[in-house]
This record gives structure tokens, C-alpha cells and sequence, in this order.
């Protein structure tokens, strides 16, 4: 983000000062004081509970913590709260509709066998939801080009294979394919 | 007719909470009004504490108690050796806090706990440590040689533990030979790195006297055992749950780690939740490591290349304590000759103390290096005398009409001599030839070389010792409400598919669907028989009890249903969550209203209840309600004992371009040819062999962790410390081999670790080939760095 809000520009602020932030979260509006080195990804996890968010290295190389700002995937990890203020914040617990329904990314996932200890699936998860509503040609993308989408996120339980599979079945299912593909098909 | 789960790529019953963001991890778990704890660690390898002083950080507004040793009382002693074994005539292990001296960075020394995360790392900084360094030397081969500095003061020679094993005779294959080949090779100091960091919450009810403790270990029992003894409650007090856990590989199986019996009492004595969650930055420097291993491996040999005995000389960096005994070493001793019929070893190891970070079991525990060790000098053994690679492989496999196979005194971790079950090695690697078609692959070779490409091939053999004992149990219990069938196992799961895959086990027996059984597993408050999640053992020694449950609880069923339904048991059938007479599905009984008629007790709380009254007594009996010798319910516990490891096996094969500019690395292909017995799941097993190989290509190419010559760690993060992203792991084929198990009821064998054993030698054998026509020395170490692999062709002469 470059953006700075005046809530935070050009104040200084002590370890024990509070900065009043007001941020959607997925779709709600939350107000909240919050000191002003207090990370978004501890604002959603323990503040407001939204602990689908994991944090897997807190210095923004492993993408578990990935979230969406303003409908871009972010390192939660590696902004402050105060940061998101005026802000509008998606997380994992946002993905499944109302009724439960999952997303297509989602499904993919689980078709897929795209998970195993499903730590850093939240942030995975957040990062292909933007790629598959930002690209319609995931389809038939080739391996390659769907290995370097997804190059933000570690996962150290798949080696990927199935991760890669997921993307493109996630695809499918965002276009509605009303051709039925195996879920363990890799292109 | 249900369709047979077992074998089938059964949907995961546990992914819906964890795509959907409601996992239970450590971290996740409501604990309100909990306070956290940071650690202080040594930032200096060897030295005296000169000065403690921990008034800074108690007077920060918020901090709670800021621990040291003096402060823990019967806590502050060693940390038990877990596995004792007499050769380790040196055992050290490490206290809690650190006392006067500290052994690595990274050694805790105190414990703050305070209001809130934050606060609790601002007073940690604030702690005064004065240390005296002493001298360090952290490279394990000169810690082994005479003079070098001393980790322990005591310990002459920096030696914890030294084991010879000789099978056969040795010394007669050597005078018998007609060729030798002698290599020496090493592995690098690696980690495990699972995505969610160490982490451990507790609760003391001083109501009850329970001490809970949420904890993401691969072994609840043990901890709890461990607690109970340091805290002197009895073991019911202590209840420890693993819930979900981010990945494990291996070092969440050693306990106590410090967090581990800091945070309960901190917890006790605060009356009040506390949690510790470890980050990255930490879990580098205090996460048990492993690999570092050094071999001098020779073969006496025919010039037909029969490998008539082996000698194998190694080097096992334990760092600075040995908590997990010689678990790694002797796990590499033990499969030092692999697949091969080799009848006359003699192999020696010792445990050397560096000041680093302790050594404990991760993915492969020892296997990956005697891989390496073996079939690099099988490789170089082939060149030597000429003969094709595949081919002296061949030449040296153990048939399959040999088995059982027996390594006489060779004793393996169960603490039995190696016994090989089964297998077909050759089939696997004919498998492997055809898939990677090797003719085609000779042409390729020939014209890459010609436009100055280097293209190579490379290949390993592996087997694994798997499911080793003592045992595992599983307990079954049909609910009568709901007809759920509830799972319980001692074991755990970090991502391994426990849920689906035993549940498919049970399913089969009961006739219901996978849903509808629900595993429950790594809480001592829910079952606490058992052992722990390694050794790639959990399908094998727990899958096979909760099936011997699961025929128990199927023999229940039937004689209640035929009870109920006034039929024969042999006529009973179970399907569909329902048991019928056979040729007349309609006239049945659902699991919940057997459930509930086998209760003598029952209320009309719900439908299966009602109905249940309405069929005759699932029990018949004249005396009481309860026979004598029959118990409520549908209930069953048995277990199983494995009478040795089973032994699983694969080869893997790659095509791999050497850029000759860049010294980049290109896997054009990865085969993998793998037979883990019976496969439960063959969607899971495909997911334990391609996250198994990812790994291993982390240690391959680049994963080693850098100790400075003062001890500090340079790449204590995933900034420096490379793991593979998605752009590193190249598409894995997968091809499955299935060759029963003959040691238990569902003839399977272990896969969790399978994947990563082979690729380092995979690799270094594709990229010698490749490099063929610069006539350059073997690659005898990994991880293969560019860097490492241009100072290699430059010293080779070759450029």
C-alpha cells in the first residue's frame, strides 16, 4: 500500500498511544482503537477473531498471511492496522457465501487434495481468488505460467502439484464449465 | 452393495474447516484473558553467564514474570534423553533455562510473560545477559578431531555416542574382492521448517487441579507423561491436546521442547491462560535441525559388480545435546545398504556435539543421507567397472522370492534385526526405464552434447524401514443419536489425511460412509494409549488397530442387528449406514438405532430411539439387562503390535539440463516408481510423495542452514534460507508399485517420509551424467548451489 491515511500521516505516536481506525472487514464496518504498531494480521486474528488468517513468517515472504486490500492480495503481516484504516479488508472467512456455499477456489482446493496440513491454505486461497477473478485464461495457462501466479505462497506439505491442479479447476469452476473435469486431472 | 473405500480417492474429511478458515491450530483457539510469553535466547554459541539481570524488562508496565532458571523450581533440571541406548556413553540434555553457561545460539535463558505478545518481546530485549565467550568449532568434522574445542567440558572429544554393527563378515568380502570403490560424501544441517512455528498454550483449573495444554507436538501422550512427572500430578491431571498442527516432519516428535513445560507453569503459577507462539526467526534457532552427516562408504565388489560387503564410516552432527539418543544415526546405519543383497556390513557412527542447535529426526531421519552415501557409490562403483548404472543395480537386488530378508545384528530402532517383508525391486526399476524411456533418452543425450548442451540422467534406489512399534490402538464407539461412528487413535496428524484415510478403514467394516465417521485423534482427555506420529508409521501401526477394531465393532453390529431383526448373523448385511437381511434391504436397521437398542438404558430422545423400541432387544438375554461379560453399547478398543518394520521402497529417475552459462538447474522430468504396499488412499499417498520430493529438493538444491565460525546462524529466515516456491518444484509423475505387506491385516506400508529419501542422490547422479564430457570429479555433497556446482566445474579444470 502507498497510500497513508491522515489518521497516521506525520503523527508521532508512543508504544502506549491509540490510533482510532475505522475498517471494513469483510463488509462490516469495525471501529476500533489499536496501538499504532499493532499488525493487521494480530487486528483480525485477535482482536476481531478471524483467526482463518495465519501467520507463517512475519516478515511477508510466505504469504500465509495473505489478505485482500481494496480487493488486492496483501501481507497482513507486514502492515500495521492502523495502515487499513478507510480501507476495506477481505479475509478466508469471507470467501464461502452466506449459506455456506464455498467458493470455486475453495472447492478446487478440496477436489483437488490441494491441502494437507491447510496452514497456509487461507493465504493460498486469497491469492488465487484474486488471480482467478483478475485472469480468465487459467484455464489453459500453461504449468509454468501458473507456477509463477502462485509464487508468493509457500507450502511446505504438497510440493505443489495438486496446488497447481486447483488453480486450474478453480478456473473452470469460476467460468462455470458445465463440463465436468476429474478432479485429479493435470494438464 | 457399498463400494470398497479402501483403495478409493475418497474427498478429505478434514479439508472443509481449513478452506473455510475455521482451523483449530494453536494460535486460532479462543483463550481469553491469556497472556504471552517471549523468550529470551543466547545470541553467543559457547560461554560463561557472567550476569543476569531481568530488572529492566520486570519493570515494563504489563510484564507479568520474567523467569530464569532460579525461578522454575523442580523444572530446573536436564530435559530426560527420551531413547537411551548404552552406546551413548555421553548423554547430555539441556535444562529449560539455561543455568550458568549456554551451548548455542538460540538456548533459552529466561521467559517473560506479560500482558500482551508485544509487550512481553519489548521486556525480553530489555534483559541483561553478560556472557565470556569460549572457543567454538562448529563444523562436526573438526569438532571430531583431537585438540578442538570442547561443547561439554567433560565430554573428551566432542563424542556423545559411538556404535559399530557388523553383519556377516565384513572383513572376508573385503580380502574376497576383486575391486573397491571408496567415496566420502556429505550432507548439510537442514530444517524442517513446517508452516506453523512451534507453538504451546495452557490452562491450570485450580478448581479441579487439571492442567490443559494445547500443543502442536507429533506427541501428546509423551508430553503429557513428561508434564505429569515435572509437575507430580498424576497423569489424568494432565491433559495434552494437539489440535490442528501446520506441519511436523519430524522435530515436533521430540519433547519437552522449553515452551513445553515453561508456558503449564507459567500458567500454574499465574492462575491464569498463557500461550507462547513461536515465530520464524525463532523456530530457526531453536527447532531441532538434522542431515549433517559425513560418510566414508567403500564397496568390495566382483568385477561382475556383486557388491559382496560394505564398509561405511559416518559422522553424525548431533549439536550441542542428544535428546533423541542415536535415532538418526543408527536409522542411517540401518538402511546403508538398501535395497541390495550386500550380505557382509560393517558400519560404525559417531555422535559428535557442535555448538548448534540439537539434532532430532526430520523427514527421512538419517535415510536420506545413507541414500546418498550408498547410491553414490553404487554410481561410482558402475563407472569404475564399466557397467551401466540400471544394470549393476540389478545385478545387486535382493529378490523377491528372498524375502523375508534378514540383515543378521544389524538392529534396527525397534530394537530388532533389519528384516526386509517384501518387495520387487526390479519391476520398480523397469518401470522406471520405460517411463523414462531410456533409448530415447541416450539419443537426446548425444545430440544436447553435440550443440553443448548438458542433459544427464540420474537415479536412486531407496527402501525405508516403516510403522515401527511398540504399538498403536484404536477405539471405536458407535453414538447413538446422531449414528456417528467416533475414531480414536494415540497418534497424531500434521496434514497426513488421519481423518479420511482411517475412516475409510472403519467404513468398509461398518457399511457407513467416511463422513459419517469422525477420527478424533491427539488428545490425551479423548484416548491416551499410544505412541506418536514418526517413523512413517501412522497408517501402518494405527490403521491396522482401528481396523482390528473396526472387525470388532462389525461382529457387535451384526448380532445386534440380527438380534433386532430376528434374522441370523450370517444372513446380516451392512450397508448404507444401515444392516439388513440379506435379499431384503427394505426390512433394516440404521446404525444409530442399533446403537441405541444395544444400550439397556435408552430415552426417547429423538427418532432412532423411538424405532429402535419397535424391533426386539438387540441383546437377548434372560438374566439382567446387561449380560454378564457384555458391556453397553456399541463399544470396541484393540490394537496392534507390529512384529517388525515393513519395508517400503521406490526409485526415482530425472532428466536434468546443466546451464553451462549460469550453472542453473533445469528438472526437465521427475519420475517417481514408489510401492508402499496397500494404498489406503492413493490421492493422499500421491500427496505424501510429492510434498516428500519437494522436500527433498529443498535439500538438493538449496536448503543448508549457514553457521558463521562463531556459531551465529546467517539465514535464520525464508529471506535467506531458500525454501521451494511453486517455481522450483518441477510436475513429479507418480507411478505406484503395490506389493502387500505380509505383517498386517491390510498389507500396507509407510509413505509419509518415502519421497524425500532419494532426491539428492537423484539429482547429483543427473547432473554427473549431464556433465559427462567435461570428465569431472563426482558431486559428493549436497545442497547443489549454483555457486557450489561452478566451483566445482572451475576447480574440475573444466572451465
Amino acid at each position: 500500500m502507498t497510500e497513508t491515511t491522515a489518521a497516521t500521516e506525520a503523527t508521532e505516536y508512543g508504544p502506549d498511544d491509540l490510533v482510532e481506525i475505522e475498517v471494513e472487514v469483510n463488509g462490516t464496518v469495525v471501529r476500533e482503537k489499536v496501538p499504532p504498531r499493532l499488525l493487521l494480521s494480530d487486528f483480525l486474528r485477535h482482536r476481531l477473531r478471524l483467526t482463518g488468517t495465519h501467520v507463517g513468517c512475519e516478515h511477508g515472504v510466505c504469504g500465509a498471511c495473505t489478505v485482500h486490500i481494496d480487493g488486492e492480495p496483501a501481507r497482513s503481516c507486514l502492515t500495521f492496522a492502523a495502515q487499513a484504516h478507510g480501507h476495506r479488508v477481505e479475509t478466508v472467512e469471507s470467501l464461502a457465501a452466506e449459506d455456506g456455499t464455498l467458493h470455486p477456489v475453495q472447492r478446487a482446493f478440496k477436489e483437488c487434495h490441494a491441502l494437507q496440513c491447510g496452514f497456509c491454505t487461507p493465504g493460498f486461497l486469497m491469492s488465487v481468488a484474486a488471480l482467478i477473478r483478475d485472469r480468465d485464461d487459467l484455464r489453459t495457462a500453461s504449468d509454468e505460467e501458473i507456477r509463477e501466479q502462485i509464487a508468493g505462497n509457500i507450502c511446505r506439505c504438497t510440493g505443489y502439484l495438486n496446488i497447481v491442479a486447483a488453480v486450474r479447476r478453480a478456473a473452470e469452476l469460476a467460468g462455470e464449465t458445465t463440463h465436468e473435469t476429474t478432479p485429479d486431472e493435470r494438464g | 452393495m457399498s463400494t470398497r473405500q479402501f483403495g478409493a480417492r475418497v474427498q478429505r474429511n478434514e479439508d472443509d474447516r481449513l478452506i473455510r478458515g475455521k482451523g483449530r491450530f494453536v494460535d486460532d483457539l479462543p483463550l481469553p484473558g491469556a497472556a504471552h510469553g517471549a523468550f529470551v535466547r543466547s545470541t553467543v554459541a559457547r560461554a560463561r553467564i557472567t550476569h543476569l539481570d531481568v530488572s529492566a524488562a520486570l519493570a515494563v508496565p504489563g510484564v507479568l514474570r520474567v523467569y530464569t532458571h532460579a525461578d522454575i523450581g523442580p523444572l530446573d533440571q536436564p530435559m530426560p534423553l527420551l531413547i537411551p541406548h548404552p552406546c551413548i556413553t555421553h548423554p547430555r540434555t539441556q535444562y529449560p533455562l539455561a543455568r550458568d553457561e549456554v551451548f548455542y545460539v538460540g538456548q533459552a535463558i529466561a521467559f517473560v510473560v506479560a500482558e500482551d505478545r508485544y509487550i512481553a518481546e519489548d521486556a525480553a530485549a530489555l534483559v541483561e545477559v553478560g556472557y565470556e565467550p569460549l572457543p567454538v568449532e562448529v563444523d562436526y568434522e573438526k569438532a571430531a578431531e583431537p585438540g578442538a574445542p570442547l561443547v561439554h567440558a567433560d565430554v573428551p572429544g566432542n563424542i556423545a555416542a559411538r556404535l559399530a554393527q557388523r553383519s556377516g563378515d565384513p572383513d572376508a568380502a573385503f580380502a574376497a574382492a576383486e575391486h573397491i570403490t571408496k567415496i566420502k560424501v556429505r550432507v548439510e544441517r537442514s530444517t524442517a521448517a513446517p508452516m506453523e512455528c512451534l507453538a504451546t498454550a495452557a490452562r491450570w483449573d485450580e478448581v479441579s487441579g487439571e492442567l490443559t495444554v494445547w500443543d502442536g507436538t507429533q506427541a501428546p501422550i509423551g508430553l503429557r507423561g513428561a508434564l505429569a512427572s515435572l509437575f507430580d500430578l498424576d497423569e489424568h491431571k494432565v491433559r495434552v491436546i494437539a489440535p490442528d498442527v501446520g506441519g511436523g516432519f519430524g522435530p515436533k516428535v521430540h519433547f519437552p521442547y522449553a515452551n513445553e513445560v515453561l508456558v503449564p507453569w507459567a500458567a500454574r503459577d499465574l492462575c491464569r491462560p498463557v500461550k507462547w507462539i513461536e515465530d520464524r526467526a525463532e523456530n530457526f534457532v531453536h527447532m531441532t535441525h538434522e542431515r549433517g552427516q559425513t560418510h566414508e562408504i567403500e564397496l568390495a565388489a566382483t568385477k561382475d559388480g556383486i557388491v559382496l560387503g560394505l564398509r561405511d564410516r559416518f559422522l553424525h552432527d548431533t549439536g550441542a545435546f542428544i535428546p533423541y539418543g542415536i535415532a538418526v544415526a543408527q536409522v542411517a546405519a540401518c538402511q546403508i545398504a538398501g535395497p541390495y543383497r550386500i550380505p557382509n556390513i560393517d558400519v560404525e557412527f559417531a555422535c559428535v556435539y557442535t555448538p548448534t542447535v540439537p539434532v532430532t529426526p526430520y523427514r527421512g531421519c538419517g535415510r536420506p543421507q545413507a541414500n546418498f552415501a550408498l547410491e553414490r557409490a553404487m554410481d561410482r562403483l558402475a563407472d569404475e567397472l564399466g557397467i551401466d548404472r540400471f544394470e549393476i543395480r540389478r545385478r545387486n537386488f535382493i529378490r523377491p522370492d528372498e524375502f523375508p530378508y534378514t540383515r543378521p545384528n544389524l538392529i534396527f530402532a525397534d530394537g530388532l534385526p533389519v528384516t526386509y517383508d517384501s518387495g520387487e525391486y526390479e519391476r520398480a526399476l523397469d518401470t522406471l526405464i520405460e517411463a523414462l524411456d531410456l533409448p530415447a533418452f541416450a539419443k537426446q543425450q548425444e545430440e544436447a552434447w553435440k550443440q553443448g548442451r548438458y542433459l544427464g540422467l540420474g537415479l536412486s534406489f531407496y527402501v525405508e524401514g516403516t510403522g515401527l512399534g511398540p504399538y498403536e490402538g484404536g477405539h471405536i464407539r458407535i453414538h447413538p443419536i446422531t449414528g456417528k461412528v467416533y475414531v480414536n487413535t494415540g497418534l497424531t496428524t500434521q496434514g497426513q489425511g488421519h481423518e479420511t484415510v482411517f475412516a475409510q478403514i472403519v467404513a468398509d467394516q461398518l457399511g457407513c460412509s467416511p463422513e459419517n465417521v469422525i477420527v478424533v485423534e491427539g488428545d490425551t482427555g479423548a484416548y491416551d494409549w499410544g505412541v506418536a506420529t514418526f517413523a512413517s508409521r501412522a497408517a501402518v501401526v494405527s490403521g491396522s488397530a482401528i481396523h482390528n477394531t473396526a472387525v470388532k465393532v462389525r461382529r457387535q453390529v451384526i448380532e445386534a442387528a440380527a438380534n433386532m431383526l430376528e434374522a441370523n448373523p450370517d444372513d446380516i448385511e451392512l450397508a448404507d449406514g444401515r444392516a439388513y437381511v440379506v435379499g431384503s434391504p427394505a426390512h433394516s436397521v440404521t446404525l444409530a438405532e442399533i446403537a441405541t437398542a444395544s444400550n439397556p438404558l435408552r430415552y426417547a430422545f429423538n427418532k432412532a430411539a423411538q424405532s429402535a423400541t419397535q424391533f426386539a432387544p438387540a441383546a437377548r438375554s434372560d438374566g439382567p439387562p446387561l449380560a454378564p461379560g457384555s458391556h453397553p453399547g456399541i463399544e470396541a478398543v484393540d490394537y496392534y503390535s507390529p512384529p517388525h518394520a515393513t519395508w517400503a521402497y521406490g526409485v526415482h529417475g530425472a532428466i536434468v539440463e546443466v546451464d553451462p552459462t549460469t550453472f542453473g538447474i533445469t528438472v526437465h522430468r521427475y519420475v517417481c516408481v514408489h510401492d508402499c504396499g496397500n494404498m489406503i488412499n492413493p490421492t493422499i499417498v500421491e500427496g505424501q510423495v510429492a510434498g516428500g520430493v519437494a522436500q527433498g529438493m529443498g535439500g538438493a538444491f538449496y536448503e543448508k542452514l549457514d553457521y558463521d565460525e562463531d556459531g551465529s546462524l546467517r539465514n535464520a529466515g525464508f529471506m535467506d534460507f531458500l525454501i521451494p516456491y511453486a517455481t522450483e518444484i518441477p510436475d513429479i509423475e507418480i507411478l505406484h508399485q503395490e506389493t502387500p505387506s505380509p505383517l498386517n491385516p491390510l498389507g500396507i506400508k509407510g509413505v509419509g517420509e518415502a519421497g524425500t529419501i532419494p532426491v539428492a542422490q537423484v539429482i547429483a547422479s543427473a547432473i554427473d551424467d549431464a556433465l559427462r564430457p567435461l570428465n569431472l570429479p563426482p558431486l559428493w555433497s549436497v545442497p547443489l548451489s549454483p555457486s557450489l556446482l561452478y566451483a566445482h566445474v572451475t576447480a574440475g579444470g573444466a572451465r
